[in-house]
């Protein structure tokens, strides 16, 4: 499908600064309540994933939202209750750190590994982008389709670090929007053919 | 970045909007599709999720002129704005979430970070959702947005708008973006929505439909929607919900 032939797209425009507003309203006193938490429930080994995200200057972004999509611990998109969608924002925590709780994600195939898939929208951003979280512990990232095709110096980029935590098991996953080390950003396939 | 589809979008970095500049990724996307020609990974996480009709929006969270009162009615123009979600082949999209936030009648926004003087609303949040029926349609009723002053240049202000977030089936869908109000004098002068390549700009900005408008009540603006993909995919082996 093309321009030629189907409906033209409506244009992407940025999240703004405002986003809490709608999309992350559990700060708010009035209104509206959480319709989509920074929480994810299902069956698997509970974690916590945490970080920062970075502009072109190496300062952490305040106003960046992430939304986080994922299997459960068996690796079922589709479990019975199981929605694995996540949103949360870099404003809420003095140090413009974002945090999920969720479960560790089982990898959907053999031969794969396990990840997390992560849309990173900001004010200034005029269009989202796509990344993935893998973990740093996994051996099997050392045969994933993806990650072993990747730039070897850009592998790192993608990898959520174990960090010592008093509660849930705890990774470490920062996104770099530009620079040396600038986070893996994918182009999602396209369900119609060129 | 290059194919016709991303000729919708804005570029990610447009210098005129000045945080674009630090913000947008530096390099150009890796095409997971011509990663791994192999294992196609249109059964990665990406295309396999399922995220229509996951979400319970509250009976009220559609309309912005209830969802927030204290005891009385929120100032400004009442609006109802509707319209469709749509793939690129035309067909519906059910199920689709969709959000909204705004500024007041006054061009203020319930926010911390908004330092606009101009009044808040008490009876006014400035958010609502729904999620859109068999035909693609969602609905909401609102308030008609003030403009408001940013600091991305001198005197800067923006066009009157209502931000949108659109969540599909499947993640090549997902869509952010604005919806502006015809006959606005200040498109001309917004990056934001300059930074949309020229040809695809009036898909942005709504149509007053009398059809929509409720009289003596509320002015009608028609909004459709067209996000990427088509439901018409193998996808939907598992996506009756059975």
């Amino acid at each position: 499908m093309n321009d030629e032939t189907g409906l033209p797209l409506t244009p992407s425009q940025t999240v703004g600064p405002y986003f809490t507003l709608g999309l992350t309203p559990e700060k708010h006193e009035s209104g509206l309540g959480p319709l989509i938490t920074n929480e994810i429930r299902g069956e698997g080994e509970p974690i916590t994933i945490h970080g920062k995200v970075f502009d072109g200057a190496g300062e952490p972004v305040n106003d960046a939202m992430l939304e986080i999509i994922q299997a459960d611990g068996n690796g079922r998109l589709d479990a019975p209750g199981f929605t694995g969608f996540a949103r949360a924002g870099t404003g809420d925590a003095v140090d413009n750190s974002y945090r999920f709780t969720t479960v560790k994600p089982g990898p959907l195939g053999k031969g794969e590994a396990p990840y997390i898939c992560m849309i990173v929208f900001m004010r200034g951003m005029l269009l989202h982008t796509f990344t993935r979280i893998y973990f740093a512990d996994e051996a099997a990232n050392a045969n994933d389709p993806v990650f072993i095709r990747l730039p070897e110096h850009r592998r790192e980029s993608l990898l959520a670090r174990h960090v010592e935590s008093v509660d849930a098991v705890s990774y470490e996953f920062n996104v770099h929007m530009q620079g040396d080390r600038e986070t893996v950003f994918f182009k999602l396939p396209h369900p119609i053919a060129d | 970045m290059s194919g016709k589809r991303r000729s919708a979008h804005p570029p990610y970095t447009y210098p005129d909007y000045k945080s674009s500049i630090l913000r947008g990724p530096g390099r150009d996307p890796i095409d997971l599709d011509r990663l791994d020609a192999k294992h196609p990974s249109s059964m990665g996480v990406e295309s396999g999720v399922l995220l229509a009709g996951r979400f319970r929006p509250g009976e009220l969270d559609h309309d912005l002129t209830r969802n927030a009162r204290r005891g009385g009615e929120p100032l400004g123009e009442r609006l109802v704005v509707s319209g469709r979600v749509l793939d690129e082949c035309g067909n519906p999209a059910p199920g689709v979430l969709v959000e909204i936030w705004q500024a007041n009648a006054a061009g203020r926004y319930l926010h911390k970070a908004d330092e606009h003087d101009a009044p808040v609303d008490p009876n006014f949040l400035g958010a609502g959702r729904c999620v859109t029926d068999r035909e693609g349609c969602y609905r909401f009723c609102t308030i008609q947005p003030g403009a408001y002053p940013w600091k991305n240049h001198h005197n800067a202000w923006r066009p009157r708008h209502i931000h949108f977030s659109v969540i599909g089936d499947s993640l090549v869908s997902r869509l952010v973006t604005q919806m502006y109000f015809p006959g606005d004098p200040l498109l001309d002068f917004d990056p934001i929505f300059e930074s949309v390549p020229d040809a695809a700009r009036s898909r942005l900005i709504a149509r007053f439909d009398l059809g929509l408008t409720q009289p003596e009540f509320a002015l009608g603006y028609h909004f459709d929607i067209v996000v990427a993909g088509s439901g018409a995919t193998p996808r939907d082996n598992h996506g009756s919900g059975k």
